[in-house]
């Protein structure tokens, strides 16, 4: 198969379920009886964002990339890690305590606290690695539980030991010194490109790296792909399970580590939860590549963003996004599967004919 | 007795259903599962099916309780020509199947794992318990319907999927080797439970590769050979020793024995190998052999008397419980799997689908498998992608795998060619010893006779194999040795020169010429 045709049916699923996911969310629009037509939806939702908007987008999107390589680094070895969500919570929380009491100068305080972060959420991904090696655990119900955890924690350490003014609640400040808040693309209103959004472009390019140029990735891969036959090759099966819960893990700790040293300065009220949940759609609709899984990112950043705008212009809610999105990752997992079936059938029938072409020759 | 079952009018008797399966045929891709199948079951019956792991059994069942489509052939029942869906329109025909693998909800109790989805039978109160307790009483099950099935063992967990499946209206029960879970009295248990079944009218397809017990409870013996029917047996006058060799066959291509390559060098030393299962009974006791480089050792046997552990405790999958275990002078019973192939163990699994193949990844990321810590397939921690490919090219041209190139998917092969690429990655890097299983199962023979061909120059080349095989011929043409193993023994050495398939089928089957 020519590397032509094989981006093509790389492309021919995402593309389907975009599709289908604009024509599921026209027709709700059209069905919930609201002034403003699909139409006017969509001329929103597509018109160019301005200045402001487009550095939040760029903002989002490395956020929204970190979640889901955390996810995929599981998913691609058949492991469910639902629990993203409460292990960047977690890490940023602690992350932000540390940073904010200033033990340490500068840039090396910023290191540490990524360092930190990277450590607590690879610590509570493991607690479930471990359940599912040594127990027998469904990492599925035990991330899921682990989140709610990680919530209850993070509330009550935070109610003790954080700041409190009026009524809400957050860690020390970040001193000005380690604060990192970036590139200015257009006005200083507009906002800065954060600078550790840098993380997320370090963490694609090493996932992809580490998933198809190391023997880890191999095995990782392997793995996921049928764990009888991994097994028989050699590969310690709960050692990886182990290993790959740690990894995600630990990218998982730094999701909200742009914005912390960017913007936000301390943990609070301007922490953004949800992103973990936000990854892992992304991770699907990217197929859990590295490259797929930007234009994943670039697409939700970009519809929930935009959606912001809905309010002024139409009185259409912006949750309606949410259907676009949710259908696109539904669409795009049967898209998928149709699309690997086709695929399958065509590679058969071009090896059928590699078997009856020698056989030819000898006749003539 | 049927006719006089049919005539009465109480509940409990019933009229099982003549089923004809004429010329089924079905295929996969890459793999003939099935063709010219004929099986008659007549009423008020057991009826075995018999034949080796692979032989089309579990494909023939799927096909008559509607889980596949057959792709020709007939399924006549009662003088009707019937075509299933579904389970549903097989039920609703009166035929029911208990998977080898129970599909009970462990935390409902018997009552409710026997009403769960037939609701619309007998309703999910009085009528329902009234029914199953008419059930288990009728048929001597004894299950009591408030017991929690977490709390039942296995031989009641059975009898609760027959239950389920008499709760359902089926006639005809077809029974997916149900003796490999039960111990001897168990067995004994489930065969009056059948006797019982029958009396009553019911018909019974029984799936076993257990002569023993086809012969002790059949009244029709079938035998499946490589995917289709190759003969009918009367258990009144057959021995074990026919049934052996029908299921095993004589007839096939047989691989020519050349002169001996055997050195005095021991390879592979099995030391008093002694592996135990979880509820402490022995898979395999005190198996001691040894194998010389230059030397093919075959293991014949029947399936399921402990071949499939010995090669995974060999290849370091499974830790023997005592015994030890020696490559050339090196004591490596510790030792796990990838640690034995970097030390130049070669394997070729049972289940290549299972354990050899990555089906979706292509050929050349299948040629890494097994081999990701040795060249050329990486380099230090990396992969060495030029490297693996260009020796998948190596192994696609000198095994003669059919394919259009190296970037094809493993799943787009044909059974042969998957399994010349797995002997050709196994054999590559210099193994000192190849654990092959069965390593011509379901090949065409062209493919058969390559694959023998190329275990055989491996032979001359000094290499020791541990052959594992269903096929007699395979074992007698390849081998310069043939061990027997039964019940996890090793009970009989024979020389390849001399035996026949007919003292090999004695001694596998325990012995006694019956």
């Amino acid at each position: 198969m020519s590397s032509l045709k094989r981006i093509g049916f790389a492309l021919l699923a995402p593309v389907i379920a975009v599709l289908i996911a604009v024509l599921a969310t026209s027709i709700v629009i059209a069905a919930s009886g609201s002034d403003s037509s699909a139409t006017d939806f969509w001329s929103v939702i597509l018109s160019k964002p301005d200045n402001r908007l487009l550095v939040n987008i760029v903002n989002q999107t490395t956020m929204i990339y970190l979640a889901a390589v955390a996810a995929a680094i599981g998913f691609r070895m058949g492991l469910f890690n639902i629990g993203v969500e409460g292990q960047y919570m977690l890490a940023s929380y602690t992350a932000a305590t540390f940073a904010g009491a200033a033990l340490l100068p500068g840039a090396v305080n910023i290191l540490a606290a990524l360092v930190i972060a990277m450590a607590v959420g690879a610590i509570w991904a493991g607690i479930a690695g471990i359940l599912r090696t040594t127990r027998g655990v469904s990492e599925v119900i035990s991330t899921i539980m682990l989140n709610s955890i990680a919530a209850i924690l993070v509330g009550y350490l935070l109610d003790q030991h954080g700041e409190h003014g009026g009524n809400q609640v957050r860690t020390k400040e970040l001193p000005e010194s380690s604060q990192l808040s970036g590139w200015l693309p257009f006005e200083k209103p507009d906002g800065p490109i954060w600078t550790l959004g840098l993380l997320a472009v370090v963490v694609g390019i090493g996932f992809w790296v580490l998933l198809n140029k190391t023997r880890f990735g191999f095995d990782l891969r392997a793995t996921g792909a049928s764990q009888t036959a991994a097994v028989a090759s050699g590969i310690k099966v709960n050692r990886m399970v182990l290993v790959s819960m740690l990894l995600s893990g630990a990218v998982a700790g730094l999701i909200w580590m742009p914005a912390y040293f960017g913007s936000a300065h301390s943990y609070g009220t301007t922490f953004q939860a949800g992103l973990g949940f936000t990854g892992i759609a992304v991770a699907l609709l990217g197929r859990n590549q590295p490259v797929g899984m930007v234009f994943g990112a670039v697409l939700f950043a970009f519809l929930s963003t935009q959606s912001n705008t809905l309010t002024f212009q139409t009185d259409i809610s912006p949750s309606i996004v949410q259907i676009t999105q949710g259908v696109a990752v539904l669409a795009v997992v049967i898209a998928y599967e149709l699309v690997r079936r086709y695929r399958i059938r065509l590679e058969q029938r071009s090896v059928a004919k590699a078997r009856t072409a020698p056989a030819q020759e000898v006749a003539a | 007795m049927p006719a006089a079952a049919a005539d009465t009018t109480k509940a409990d008797a019933v009229q099982a259903p003549e089923v004809r399966l004429t010329g089924i045929g079905k295929s996969f891709p890459g793999v003939i599962a099935n063709h010219d199948v004929d099986v008659t079951i007549r009423p008020a019956t057991v009826h075995a099916l018999i034949g080796e792991n692979g032989a089309g059994k579990s494909t023939l069942m799927k096909i008559l309780y509607g889980v596949q489509k057959p792709d020709e052939g007939s399924i006549v029942v009662d003088g009707t020509e019937r075509s299933f869906k579904s389970p549903t329109d097989a039920i609703a025909v009166g035929i029911g199947m208990v998977f080898q693998h129970f599909m009970l909800a462990d935390n409902l109790t018997a009552l409710e794992n026997a009403v769960l989805g037939a609701e619309r039978l007998h309703g999910i109160g009085d009528k329902a318990r009234a029914e199953f307790d008419a059930i288990s009483s009728r048929y001597g099950f004894g299950l009591r319907p408030d017991v929690l099935v977490e709390t039942l063992g296995v031989a009641d967990r059975q009898r609760l999927e027959i239950l389920k499946v008499l709760y359902r209206g089926a006639q005809l029960i077809i029974l997916d080797e149900p003796t490999a879970v039960l111990v001897p009295q168990e067995v004994d248990a489930l065969f009056a439970n059948l006797r019982d079944l029958r009396a009553h009218g019911h018909s019974v397809l029984f799936i076993s590769h257990k002569l023993d017990e086809v012969l002790a409870i059949a009244d029709d013996i079938t035998v499946m050979r490589r995917g289709t029917t190759v003969g009918e047996a009367d258990p009144q006058t057959a021995t074990k020793r026919q049934l052996a060799e029908l299921m095993v066959g004589s007839e096939l291509p047989s691989p020519e024995t050349s002169e001996s390559t055997v050195t005095d060098v021991v390879q592979l030393a099995l030391q008093g190998l002694t592996l135990t299962d979880e509820s402490g009974r022995n898979l395999l006791t005190d198996i001691s052999v040894d194998i010389h480089r230059g030397e093919i050792l075959g293991i014949a046997g029947v399936e399921g008397n402990g071949q499939a552990e010995l090669v995974e405790t060999v290849m370091g999958m499974r830790r023997p419980t005592s015994g030890r275990i020696l490559l050339g002078e090196e004591d490596v019973t510790s030792w796990d799997t990838r640690r034995l192939r970097e030390a130049g163990v070669g394997y070729i699994p049972e289940d290549r689908h299972r354990h050899g193949l990555l089906l979706d990844a292509p050929l050349w990321e299948n040629r890494i498998l097994g081999h990701q810590t040795r060249p050329p397939s990486v380099k230090g921690p990396w992969i060495n992608r030029s490297g693996a490919r260009k020796d998948t090219r190596r192994i696609v041209e000198e095994y003669d795998v059919r394919t259009p190139g190296i970037d094809t998917v493993a799943r787009a092969l044909s059974g042969g060619n998957q399994q010349k690429l797995i002997i050709g990655r196994e054999m590559s890097g210099d193994p000192v010893l190849l654990i092959a299983s069965h390593p011509t199962r379901g090949v065409d023979v062209g493919a058969q006779a390559a694959i023998w061909s190329h275990i055989k120059q491996a032979r001359r080349d000094g290499l020791a194999v541990l052959l594992i095989s269903a096929d007699l011929d395979e074992l007698i043409g390849l081998s310069d040795r043939i061990e027997v193993i039964l019940r996890g023994r090793m009970v009989g050495t024979f020389d390849p020169a001399a035996v026949t398939p007919q003292d090999l089928g004695a001694a596998m089957t325990g012995g006694d010429d019956a």
